[in-house]
């Protein structure tokens, strides 16, 4: 197991893991706010296809990802309008909103198949770039680096601005919110459209990193991946950033364990390999819902619908 | 003066609902109405983008006599009884089913309606009523071609097979590629990767990134969509692509495709079914009868393009073929004997890994 190896699969480990932590991240702050939005898979497609045509069409990846964000913020404000206007149940629109983003997507893509689009390239020089070493570092398209921005970022409005508190307020206590003044349908609003842009991110990630090409269902479902992450994550983006990887490795980790030939096979079946990331997920789940600190960390209003008092 | 009230008025509209399927019985004049169902989607740029090539192509045979509809993205297991039914129950006698997970289902559905035709791709079993016959393509044929440009590209003499389910048409692939590369280069090892999936493109890239660092400097892809490809260009790896040409997505590096060319196939069973002339019988064409064929040869060396010509050469007249002669298998048995070569059922039921692959079969 040599170094230049270790290095390889740690490449491809961010490479997998940035679009679950773009859509998680959009969907911690959704959470945050009080509304709990399922419908990040088909936010996820949809900013995949709006993506990649836009880098079909101009050739730009920068202006394909504002383009993503913004398809995947337009579509989440369906929801939103459902959800807060008026006031439908969250999860079933969520769920009807995956639906419709899954079918959204794939009809406008049909007639993006075959083909092939230039993905991002690297910021840095390719000295650095291909260098064996440096790669670790250097080597990442542009959106990876966005991503741990974006963590920080989220973290430090979260906990040190105004606006954070305001938020954490609106979806910890709706009716005290309301009552100070702040005006607790537009936070969300803000909230829901955040989320359904970092999922928009998230899923453009994948035609402008991981997989040049246009092709149905191009996320295979790692937007479920991100909804879970945020409840593993115990709404904090820190330990959003850590599960994110958490989950790419395992992923990753069932096929390099299946291209070193026959010693993994025998310890684990293949398709044990498959399911590990996922079982993996649902054992953390427990054990943080079982610790006392993690379990009830859950904003107090998570899809509870906002009426105010008559 | 019955009253109208809403069950008498749900009675009445079940009653109408059901008069245009008292209408139709088919005459001479109706056309043939033919079903497809597809494991994926139709522009998936690989297996499915070929079925969908050669369903046209049988369309503009038969013009008015033949009417055709498919479904794409059906998935294997009971979902697809359930399309295959909604087919027949739309008045498709002729049914198609184009990939291995179909089977159980196609023998299902052709045990339950005797006056439904059904062809079974990559398939085994046969039906009790004779309205089955399954439909392969000698794909060990291109493999075997790939093979052998394979092992005269690599430097290190360790090639990789992104591999889907363990089944025998993969099997064969692995096993084609990788005995035609040792005719080369006796040390020639080929590393492999079961994905358990036909289609998902970020998962094959994964497994192609996968395969690359584990040593391997060739690549071929028995999945479907052309992220592998991809893959392989961006690392300067020579890769085949599988099912139609995919070399738009590996301008450099993809050497070569095997191409399905089902058209043929689907032109001559639906006349049959047609002219009344249909027969349960099995078709295992390759690339001699013109069902499969590979890409142009791009960037390779002339030494290597001659090679593959001639495997390809080789096979139409007889004179080349991979699975001739005793072969050993990765657990020291020998198949097949000196002067003979595996017969079509030996091959169509293929659970055997040869020497020099490098991964086991998943039970």
């Amino acid at each position: 197991m040599s170094i230049d190896f270790l290095i390889s699969v740690i490449i491809t480990v961010v490479g997998a893991s940035t679009p679950i932590l773009f859509a998680g991240l959009g969907e911690l702050v959704t959470e945050k706010s009080g509304v709990l939005n399922l419908g990040v898979e088909g936010m996820m497609l949809v900013g995949a296809i709006a993506g990649f045509a836009t880098v079909d069409m101009t050739g730009n990846p920068w202006l394909a990802v504002v383009v993503a964000a913004a398809a995947g913020a337009a579509v989440s404000m369906i929801f939103a309008v459902l959800t807060l206007s008026l006031r439908a149940n969250q999860v079933a629109t969520g769920l009807a909103l995956t639906i419709f983003g899954t079918g959204l997507s794939t009809l406008i893509g049909h007639g993006y198949t075959g083909r092939p689009i230039k993905p991002f390239t690297t910021l840095f020089p390719a000295a650095l770039a291909n260098d064996p070493i440096g790669r670790l570092f250097f080597s990442y398209s542009p959106l990876v680096y966005f991503s741990f921005i974006m963590v920080a970022l989220v973290a430090w409005f979260l906990s040190r601005t105004r606006g954070g508190l305001i938020l954490r307020a609106v979806g910890e206590n709706d009716l005290s919110a309301h009552s100070i003044g702040y005006s607790v349908i537009g936070v969300r609003y803000g909230a829901v459209a955040f989320g359904g842009a970092m999922a928009g991110i998230g899923g453009a990630a994948f035609p402008l990193v991981l997989t040049p090409l246009w092709a149905e269902g191009l996320t295979g479902g790692r937007g479920w991946i991100a909804i879970a992450l945020v409840v593993f994550a115990g709404w904090r983006p820190g330990r959003l950033l850590i599960g994110a990887y958490f989950f790419g490795l395992l992923g990753t980790l069932e096929l390099y364990a299946k291209a070193s030939g026959t010693v993994f096979t025998a310890l684990l079946p293949s398709e044990g390999w498959a399911a590990l990331p996922y079982v993996a997920t649902v054992i953390a789940l427990a054990i943080i819902s079982a610790s006392k600190a993690g379990g009830g960390n859950a904003p107090a209003c998570l899809s509870k619908p906002f009426t105010p008092a008559a | 003066m019955i009253k109208l009230n809403r069950r008498h008025f749900i009675g009445g509209a079940a009653a109408a609902a059901s008069l245009p399927m008292l209408a139709s019985r088919a005459t001479a004049a109706d056309p043939l109405k033919v079903g497809y169902i597809y494991v994926g989607p139709i522009n998936d740029g690989g297996w499915n983008t070929a079925h969908e090539a050669g369903r046209q192509e049988m369309l503009k045979q038969f013009g008015d006599r033949v009417v055709s509809q498919y479904v794409e993205n059906v998935a294997e297991g009971p979902d697809a009884e359930r399309v295959l039914r909604d087919l027949y129950n739309q008045g498709n006698r002729l049914l198609y089913a184009t990939s291995f997970g179909f089977m159980d289902s196609a023998v299902k559905v052709a045990q339950a309606f005797p006056d439904a035709t059904v062809e079974m791709c990559t398939g085994f079993k046969p039906s009790s009523n004779n309205n089955l016959s399954n439909y392969n393509i000698r794909f060990h044929q291109a493999r075997s071609v790939f093979g052998t440009m394979a092992a005269m590209l690599s430097k290190t003499g360790v090639g990789a097979y992104l591999a889907t389910y363990p089944v025998p048409e993969v099997v064969s692939g692995i096993n084609s590629f990788t005995l035609a590369a040792r005719k080369v280069n006796p040390n020639f090892k080929t590393k492999v990767i079961w994905l358990n999936t036909w289609y998902d493109p970020a998962k094959e890239a994964d497994g192609a990134r996968a395969l690359i660092d584990q040593g391997a400097d060739v690549m071929t892809q028995h999945t479907d969509s052309p992220a592998a490809v991809q893959v392989c260009e961006s690392k300067g790896v020579p890769t085949f692509g599988q099912g139609s040409d995919q070399s738009q997505f590996g301008p450099t590096m993809c050497k070569s495709s095997s191409l399905d060319l089902w058209g043929a196939f689907y032109t001559t069973r639906t006349g049959a079914v047609l002219d009344g002339t249909w027969k349960p019988e099995d078709t295992y064409w390759g690339m001699k009868e013109k069902a499969l064929d590979t890409a142009p040869f791009v960037n390779v060396p002339d030494d290597v393009k001659a090679a593959a010509e001639k495997v390809k050469a080789g096979w139409i007249d007889g004179s080349y073929d991979v699975y001739a002669g005793p072969i050993k298998a990765q657990d020291g048995t020998v198949h097949g004997a000196e002067g003979s070569t595996l017969s079509d059922g030996d091959i169509l039921g293929m659970n055997w890994l040869v020497e020099g692959v490098d991964g086991a079969m998943p039970s």
